[in-house]
């Protein structure tokens, strides 16, 4: 369903340079690397510093990109807020507090050694989520969009 | 306090002879393989992308180890279990704040890094801002964090030696920093990056070995008891119950407090800055592999801060914290004390071969570690420095052979600065040699925080960042912190002080963090309103999609 969004808004364009080069976006050893691909250069620099802006314009506008990003924000931002606002906040208790971050839980545990051990479990968890969060909601829109602009820009040559 | 410290000194003369053979052959040992490694790597073309990114074909599991190495410094391995072992609970915090910044670094700075930029920091910055002024601003902090950095890890190499051969003349702990600093320029301009992600591998398999065995032989010691650990240390350590909780070294006025407080901010938020972390992410080929890499490190990282703690808990056990502090005042020694204790104690021949691991492994560390910072400086120096100072930077140009000329240019420089920061490194590590060294450390922490992240997160996420606003964001976050720390009790005004004998202290806090960090933000906002021209939309959209799809990423 993500490739439909993305698809439609980004289709490609014949005169893209990337068609218009042809074999010349192979692979080329670098002293044979030619100085200037025949005929199609003037038209390729004109297409890609004029064309750049728009096209990324564009794919920033397009709703397949707006998906990713969204997605990307909707979950980092809060939750960095959270485990930043966390953190700070067992800092701030642990220097002003020490009589309640003392008190026993069991045995010789108290609530310092609960609250620091839970800042550790906290990032094993946080680090779990987010990568799981990034393969399965962005990788793949991502990937898309990446082949799209290179399809488009020419930028992404073979090196 | 006096018989103590003769008593101490004895002891640890009396085993040196024994410790020192073993530990140099230890030592020897590793070297002789990080010179190989250098010269295996050293043969290969000197293309930059092979000098400033090691060719970006690590895995995720092998740059996952070389970013834990970078990390994991020997002011953590000694002197965090110093800490905890000396004042209990309040070293814990120091673990906490280390690994809690790596999300910072895992969510909103890895992938994003390494789709914008090719070798430093200032890629990043400079991506749509006017390249010059934006480019000599990252490219000076930069510098400046690593110059910090690398003293704080020379000082401790100069320390260590010290404890290890056991005199106490300073001879020993000069030609240690000299022969550091010496060994670090080497690995750097022969081998580059490739060279340096292998000595990190290595030195992170040792570190983490040798951790690993430590803590396992505290455990065993307590049956597996983590109870009788925590009780026994509360009891080795003189202060009963209250050494478990926090208050015994942040605990005393306010102004210590606070100190904490900014020291906490500056650990959680300084890690995304720092230039020899963020040039990691460029070893590998795509953002994804970027953040596989972080959770590699994430996942070696808090295992062995976890590790730490049960070292420190079990120094306090089983040497007791008065023997600590008598050996070393900092605790630095706690560590190597509690290997020997554990193979046996003092003469035996299972503690001496421990404590002579111990030793080699924590110099390993340091090696390893300023290898790395050494790397990331010279690449600002020659990449962002030497570029914007002598040509306009060439932007997604196609590879012509005069830009390929001017890139075997800027290796070339590179290996040079790394040779210039050697020496600026040793010159200062000999002249802060009795500073102590998580200070330092929590220094650069503060000014990478304070310079760094306020740029790099405005011009990842604002749309109407300029370059003004983060010429201003660096400046406005480098020079306070620097001023603050120079209007310390740190460098004034106290016994210990760098200058002992005058008094222009005017800033109660040691850490600048709680108050550079937050003027970075406000530079940087500040900077942007008041530009003279708004920030270009279509830059920005370049910027904002390549970092989230990795299109045109190099």
């Amino acid at each position: 369903m993500d490739n439909e969004d993305g698809g439609d808004p980004l289709a490609l364009r014949v005169d893209d340079p990337w068609s218009d080069a042809g074999g010349a976006g192979l692979w080329v050893p670098e002293q044979a690397a030619p100085v200037a691909p025949p005929a199609a250069v003037p038209q390729a620099v004109a297409g890609t510093t004029g064309d750049r802006r728009a096209v990324f314009q564009e794919v920033q506008d397009s709703a397949a990109f707006q998906e990713v990003r969204e997605r990307y924000r909707g979950f980092v931002f809060p939750v960095a807020a959270a485990f930043v606002a966390w953190y700070l906040l067992y800092v701030v208790l642990a220097t002003t507090a020490p009589g309640l971050m003392g008190r026993h839980v069991a045995g010789e545990v108290n609530v310092a050694m609960v609250a620091g051990l839970a800042q550790f479990a906290t990032t094993f968890l946080l680090t779990w989520a987010y990568v799981r969060h990034a393969r399965l909601r962005r990788d793949r829109a991502a990937l898309d969009l990446r082949w799209t602009l290179a399809t488009r820009t020419g930028q992404e040559r073979v090196r | 306090m006096s018989g103590g410290q003769m008593t101490a000194g004895r002891y640890l003369a009396d085993s040196a002879g024994e410790h020192q053979g073993l530990a140099v052959v230890l030592f020897t040992v590793f070297v002789s393989v990080t010179l190989a490694i250098t010269a295996w790597a050293g043969r290969r073309r000197s293309s930059s992308e092979e000098f400033f990114a090691g060719g970006r074909m690590f895995s995720p599991m092998e740059n996952g180890f070389a970013i834990a190495g970078d990390y994991m410094s020997a002011a953590s391995f000694l002197g965090i279990s110093g800490l905890i072992a000396l004042f209990g609970y309040d070293g814990l915090l120091y673990s906490v704040g280390f690994l809690v910044a790596w999300l910072v670094v895992l969510m909103l700075v890895a992938e994003l890094v390494r789709n914008c930029g090719r070798y430093t920091l200032a890629d990043v910055l400079s991506a749509r801002m006017r390249q010059r002024p934006v480019r000599i601003a990252a490219g000076t902090s930069s510098v400046v964090v690593s110059v910090l950095y690398l003293v704080a890890q020379m000082v401790g190499a100069g320390s260590l030696v010290g404890l290890l051969i056991g005199g106490q003349g300073t001879a020993p702990r000069t030609w240690a920093v000299i022969g550091v600093g010496a060994l670090m320029v080497f690995y750097v301009s022969f081998g580059g990056m490739r060279a340096t992600t292998w000595i990190q591998i290595v030195k992170t398999v040792l570190l983490i070995s040798g951790t690993v065995m430590l803590t396992v032989m505290v455990l065993v010691r307590f049956h597996g008891n983590v109870d009788d650990l925590l009780h026994a240390a509360a009891t080795g350590s003189g202060h009963g119950d209250a050494f478990l909780a926090p208050g015994l070294k942040y605990g005393g006025s306010w102004s210590s407090r606070l100190d904490f407080i900014s020291l906490g901010l500056a650990l959680v938020l300084g890690t995304a800055g720092l230039p020899h972390i963020l040039s990691r992410f460029y070893t590998v080929p795509t953002a994804r592999s970027a953040r596989r890499s972080v959770v590699w490190a994430i996942g070696l990282i808090g295992a062995f801060y976890l590790m730490t703690i049960v070292l420190g808990f079990g120094a306090a056990a089983v040497v007791g914290s008065d023997t600590v502090r008598s050996s070393n005042a900092a605790g630095n020694t706690a560590v190597p004390l509690l290997a020997e204790a554990l193979g046996g104690g003092s003469g035996s021949t299972w503690g001496t071969v421990l404590f002579a691991v111990v030793g080699a492994v924590a110099f390993a560390t340091i090696l390893a570690v300023v290898a790395g910072i050494t790397l990331a400086s010279s690449a600002s120096v020659a990449h962002d420095l030497y570029t914007a100072l002598r040509r306009p930077v060439a932007r997604h140009g196609r590879r012509d052979p005069a830009e390929e000329a001017m890139e075997q240019d800027e290796v070339r420089v590179a290996r040079f600065a790394a040779v210039g920061i050697g020496a600026v490194a040793i010159a200062l590590s000999l002249l802060a040699q009795d500073q102590n060294i998580a200070f330092l450390v929590g220094l650069a922490f503060a000014v990478a925080a304070s310079a760094n992240l306020p740029a790099l997160l405005y011009s990842l996420f604002w749309r109407r960042f300029t370059t003004r606003g983060s010429v201003w964001a660096i400046y406005g976050g480098l020079v306070p912190a620097l001023v603050l720390v120079v209007l310390s009790p740190v460098v004034s005004g106290r016994p210990d002080a760098l200058f002992p004998g005058v008094d222009f202290h005017l800033f109660p806090l040691e850490n600048p963090g709680l108050v550079s960090i937050p003027l970075g933000f406000l530079a940087g906002w500040l900077g942007t309103v008041l530009s003279p021209e708004p920030a270009d939309p279509g830059r920005y959209a370049e910027t904002e999609v390549r970092s989230l799809t990795g299109a045109g990423a190099v």
